[in-house]
């Protein structure tokens, strides 16, 4: 218990400047600026204030609706932490990116904030109801943000988008009302606990039949799939994340797409973990196919915002390699230390992905929104050219960016690919060796577009295209800074993330 | 004698009745030259009648059920007027006063006869009232009986579409089930023999079990008619689309209530027995409870699938009312503590949002686009003409889907749960009906107010050649109530459940046995 309640103010606050956004018409940026920034301080607060041994910390729990299992519990470990910070920075960087929002400001912004109060929400929940609450509370400023300012195909995007997630929520909200019935009870610490000494799957069959549980977790599975996504639920992705505008897209990517790999971790792996293993090769089968389906997709593509979307899709196929491949039934490990080991690094590697995939792939479509302002809304790869020369700064950061993206040692992409591979080679051999090509190909895709974006001759419509100005270079540096920070002293983050890796494997029951 | 003179602060609630009588007399006297002041009465009126409800309500937290008035009215049939109040009342009653007030706000334009109007209006009021209040059979009934006439006026005089048709069909339904009931009752009260029609002490009489299996489901599919059971829903759409905005809002938000009101406090607690297993099933049907089941989650399905094809907005909305009172009577069913709960905390709950739907699209869009087409108002823009109808429709949507946070989630998950414990096959059905409700609910809002088609120039001229009228006061006003008080159930259950729950316990356990 804590008397300041930090969680729950942090999810109030976006709320409160959704408000006030919303009235404030001209100045609704700025209202946004200020709570992005407040938000990410005391979500730097909150990562500060972590318990040192891995545990969930600064937990609230409150009565909300006993008769149906429902309570107000809140807390947050490592994982739940990191993911507060990184909504907190992709937000931030998102509203600095829409500075040219000229329809309905007031809101636009409201509506982002709504979305930064779902984030916060869903990744501080600790039980269902609430959790579901938050979740689908993204997902309603999401669908309008698409919808009222997106491009030219909007709607179908929109639509699409829209009727993939609700039939992924459909699917999630059925397996906790089986679980609700033959557990009473919502809560997910006490869910793990269950599930951990194999409770949960004796009460299920007890209460529903034998067969059951391995359907709740294939719609539990399903549920956080198609948020990921995983192939084959990613067909919404592509046409969503073009058709978004692109702060908006840095919020879907950088920050939404992260909510079903913490689910992943937070609800499917502690309840299912045994069937998950049982299940484990057409998983990994999938999350290979995610990788390498994205990575050679990206290939074909001609609009950057397109490429940058398939990339998205592969490198959350690592976090996806990464989570089937520790889940190894338990009678093939026993207690290999070898095996523990692998399975730690494993999944440090995964959330290390998650941070870092939010920051790269946010700063790449910012680049994208960059590049449309300065050229009149072109997106094509062929339609631009030779940008080192009038933009430097400019090429020079997204080139950095770029290579977080690839992989490039020293920055931040590099520790979390490299840990999922190291964790994963040993438990899953076969799927990490075909993962590897889905590396070589986003590598000639990312080199693709430097060569076709930066080199060559400058097209007409570029003949004028201004390098980045000074507020914009103070907006970008914190970020570029990030990336290397990250990627040179990854311990900044593991430190943390690593005893709580040891306490959610120790809870876990393959 | 008056029991504003009662010790129990409760008590206070029977003034919810004497008040709309009276002021439903007062109306009928005044001069027809001034509206305004008709308005402002009624509004006076259903104002105080919500304040009365609300004190009662709160006065009523933790207390089981509480005597209002108890007068001897026949004594040679043993007939008194007995008013009381459970949680289950107390609920219904908040229910009814927050519709009244917002039926009247939406009202406000009524310009034909207005203080006609109000007076039926304030009469159907006092006569939901007096059913939500009744603990004696024949006063409930007597009280069941008196809100039809007010309802057949309202929509025959103040109603649009086929309004003649409707309100005549609505009529001849509602009297066909009060003759089931009647039938039903008259055969009770001369089984039980003990000269009393009192609902406590006929659920008390033990009313001899065969009795009970032929009268249940009679009583029950007579007052299930007015709850819009399937297949005896069809005086719903026609009756909500013709009625006026205000009279859609009391038939979706209350009379359907009064229904289902009447199939728990009736059907059920007097007749359990008639729910039990006949012996023998045909295709899986083995007692009337499986009937009445198989008839709710029919009515859910096949609500929700016409809705979708629907062409009339006020018609998608009409038909998603017989699909969400489907999970009141589907919960009602399931007899078992969560799921009785959820099926009172959805009567409440679908109460405020079918007002708060029929209110946008009847009232709000309706008066200024002049078209309930949806085609027609695919090409009007409305999300950038009528913002405020186009948000608060969307808000009303997320609630009537059963979107987390809002009133419908919490009720409809507990039926659910209810139902899943009972028969699994029921929740799975049921299920269906969610997820198409989400789809008819989505495409109405895409096509009335985010369509993607582009303008042509006529409209387009047009556009710029009219405004629609400004959002109006009472407008905003009753968009604000209803939308927060489904708002503040969803996100704090407890403040119904923990008066629904004890009741329920009581009226489960009073006719278990």
């Amino acid at each position: 218990m804590n008397g300041f309640h930090l969680l729950t103010l942090l999810t109030v606050l976006p709320m409160v400047g959704a408000a006030l956004a919303l009235v404030a018409g001209k100045h609704a940026r700025a209202v946004a600026l200020i709570t992005t920034f407040a938000s990410l301080a005391l979500a730097l607060l909150v990562w500060i204030r972590l318990p040192i041994n891995g545990s969930i910390g600064l937990v609230e729990q409150h009565t909300w609706a006993p008769s149906l299992g429902i309570e107000y519990h809140l807390g947050v470990d490592a994982l739940g932490a990191l993911m507060l910070v990184l909504a907190a920075i992709v937000t931030l960087m998102s509203v600095d990116a829409a500075h040219r929002v000229h329809h309905q400001p007031g809101l636009y912004f409201a509506l982002v904030l709504m979305l930064e109060a779902g984030l916060f929400g869903s990744f501080t929940a600790l039980n269902f109801f609430h959790w579901f609450l938050f979740w689908e509370l993204c997902l309603i400023p999401a669908f309008f943000l698409i919808k009222l300012w997106g491009g030219e195909r909007r709607g179908p995007a929109s639509t699409q988008f829209f009727i993939y997630t609700m039939a992924g929520s459909a699917a999630l909200l059925v397996a906790f009302l089986a679980i609700f019935v033959s557990t009473n009870s919502m809560d997910f610490p006490h869910l793990t606990l269950l599930a951990s000494t194999g409770e949960l799957e004796q009460m299920v069959a007890v209460h529903l039949g034998q067969t059951v549980i391995i359907w709740l977790a294939i719609g539990v599975l399903a549920g956080f799939a198609v948020k990921v996504p995983m192939f084959p639920f990613h067909t919404w992705l592509p046409a969503a994340y073009a058709e978004a505008p692109s702060p908006v897209t840095m919020l879907l990517t950088g920050a939404m797409s992260k909510m079903g790999v913490y689910g992943l971790l937070r609800i499917a792996l502690p309840l299912f973990g045994h069937q998950i293993a049982q299940i484990r090769t057409p998983l990994l089968v999938l999350a290979v196919a995610t990788v390498v389906m994205g990575a050679w997709a990206a290939a074909a593509q001609k609009d950057l915002k397109r490429v940058f979307a398939y990339m998205s899709v592969n490198h959350l196929g690592y976090c996806l390699l990464g989570i089937f491949a520790l889940a190894v039934p338990a009678a093939a490990t026993g207690t290999d230390t070898a095996a523990v080991a692998s399975q730690s690094a494993a999944l440090n590697g995964v959330i290390l992905q998650m941070f870092n995939h939010g920051i790269t792939a946010a700063a790449l479509f910012w680049f994208v929104a960059m590049l449309q302002q300065r050229t009149g809304g072109h997106r094509g790869i062929d339609q631009f050219g030779g940008l080192r020369k009038p933009a430097p700064v400019l090429a020079g950061l997204m080139g950095i960016a770029l290579f977080s993206s690839l992989g490039l040692p020293g920055l931040n992409g590099f520790p979390g690919e490299f840990l999922i591979f190291r964790g994963a080679f040993p438990l899953a051999w076969v799927a990490a060796t075909v993962s590897i090509l889905g590396l070589l190909v986003t590598a000639v895709v990312i080199l693709t577009v430097i060569q076709k974006v930066f080199t060559g001759p400058l097209p007409e419509h570029c003949a004028n295209f201004p390098d980045l100005h000074q507020g914009e270079r103070m907006a970008l540096a914190p970020v570029i800074g990030l990336m290397f920070l990250v990627g040179i002293l990854p311990q900044l983050i593991t430190t943390s993330v690593n005893p709580t890796v040891i306490n959610l494997l120790a809870h876990w029951r393959f | 004698m008056f029991s504003i003179l009662h010790p129990n602060s409760v008590s206070l609630l029977a003034w919810t009745i004497y008040l709309s009588f009276a002021g439903a007399l007062v109306l009928a006297l005044v001069p027809g030259r001034k509206p305004a002041l008709a308005r402002w009465l009624a509004l006076a009126v259903a104002v105080t009648g919500l304040a009365l409800a609300v004190q009662g309500f709160v006065a009523g937290m933790g207390q089981g059920r509480v005597t209002l008035v108890d007068l001897r009215w026949v004594p040679s049939m043993g007939i008194r007027f007995l008013l009381a109040a459970d949680g289950i009342s107390r609920v219904l009653v908040l229910l009814t006063g927050l519709v009244a007030v917002a039926g009247v706000l939406f009202s406000w334009n009524i310009k034909l006869r207005t203080n006609e109007f109000f007076a039926f209006f304030l009469a159907l009021i006092g006569a939901v009232y007096g059913v939500f209040l009744s603990f004696d059979l024949f006063l409930l009934f007597v009280f069941y009986e008196i809100a039809i006439v007010p309802k057949y006026f309202l929509i025959a005089i103040w109603g649009s579409t086929r309004r003649e048709y409707a309100a005549m069909k609505l009529v001849i339904y509602s009297f066909a089930g009060s003759a089931m009931v009647l039938i039903g009752l008259l055969a009770a009260f001369t089984t039980a023999g003990s000269h009393t029609t009192g609902l406590v002490e006929l659920a008390h009489a033990g009313l001899p079990v065969s009795f009970q299996m032929w009268c249940f489901p009679l009583v029950f599919t007579g007052f299930a008619i007015l709850a819009g059971m399937w297949p005896f829903h069809t005086w719903a759409p026609t009756g909500h689309v013709a009625a006026p905005t205000a009279v859609s809002m009391l038939l979706a938000g209350v009379v359907m209530k009064l229904g289902a009101y009447g199939c728990l406090r009736v059907g059920i607690a007097l007749f359990p027995r008639g729910l039990d297993p006949w012996g023998f099933s045909l295709i899986g049907i083995g007692s009337w409870r499986d009937v009445f089941a198989a008839l709710a989650i029919i009515g859910i399905v096949y609500g929700a699938l016409v809705a979708l094809a629907q062409t009339d907005f006020k018609f998608v909305i009409g038909y998603s009312s017989v699909s969400h009172m489907g999970f009141v009577l589907l919960g009602l069913m399931t007899l078992n503590q969560i799921g009785v709960t959820g099926a009172v905390l959805q009567m409440f709950s679908h109460g405020i949002i079918a007002g708060l739907l029929f209110a946008i699209v009847g009232r709000i869009v309706y008066d200024r686009t002049h078209t309930r087409q949806l085609a027609e108002l695919e090409t009007m823009h409305l999300s950038r003409r009528l913002p405020f109808a186009a948000w608060a429709f969307v808000v009303a949507g997320m609630a009537s889907i059963g979107m987390p946070g809002f009133s419908g989630f919490v009720a409809e998950f507990q039926v659910l749960v209810g139902a899943w414990n009972v028969n699994h096959w029921w929740v799975l059905a049921a299920g269906i009906g969610i997820v198409v409700g989400v789809a008819y609910t989505w495409r109405a809002m895409q096509k009335a107010f985010f369509s993607d088609l582009l303008p042509s120039a006529h409209v387009l001229e047009q556009e710029h050649g009219q405004h629609f009228g400004a959002i109006t006061w009472p407008e905003v006003t009753g968009v604000a109530l209803l939308a927060g008080v489904s708002l503040a159930v969803g996100v704090w259950p407890r403040i119904l459940l923990d008066t629904i729950e004890p009741a329920v316990k009581t009226l489960l356990e009073g006719g278990v046995q």
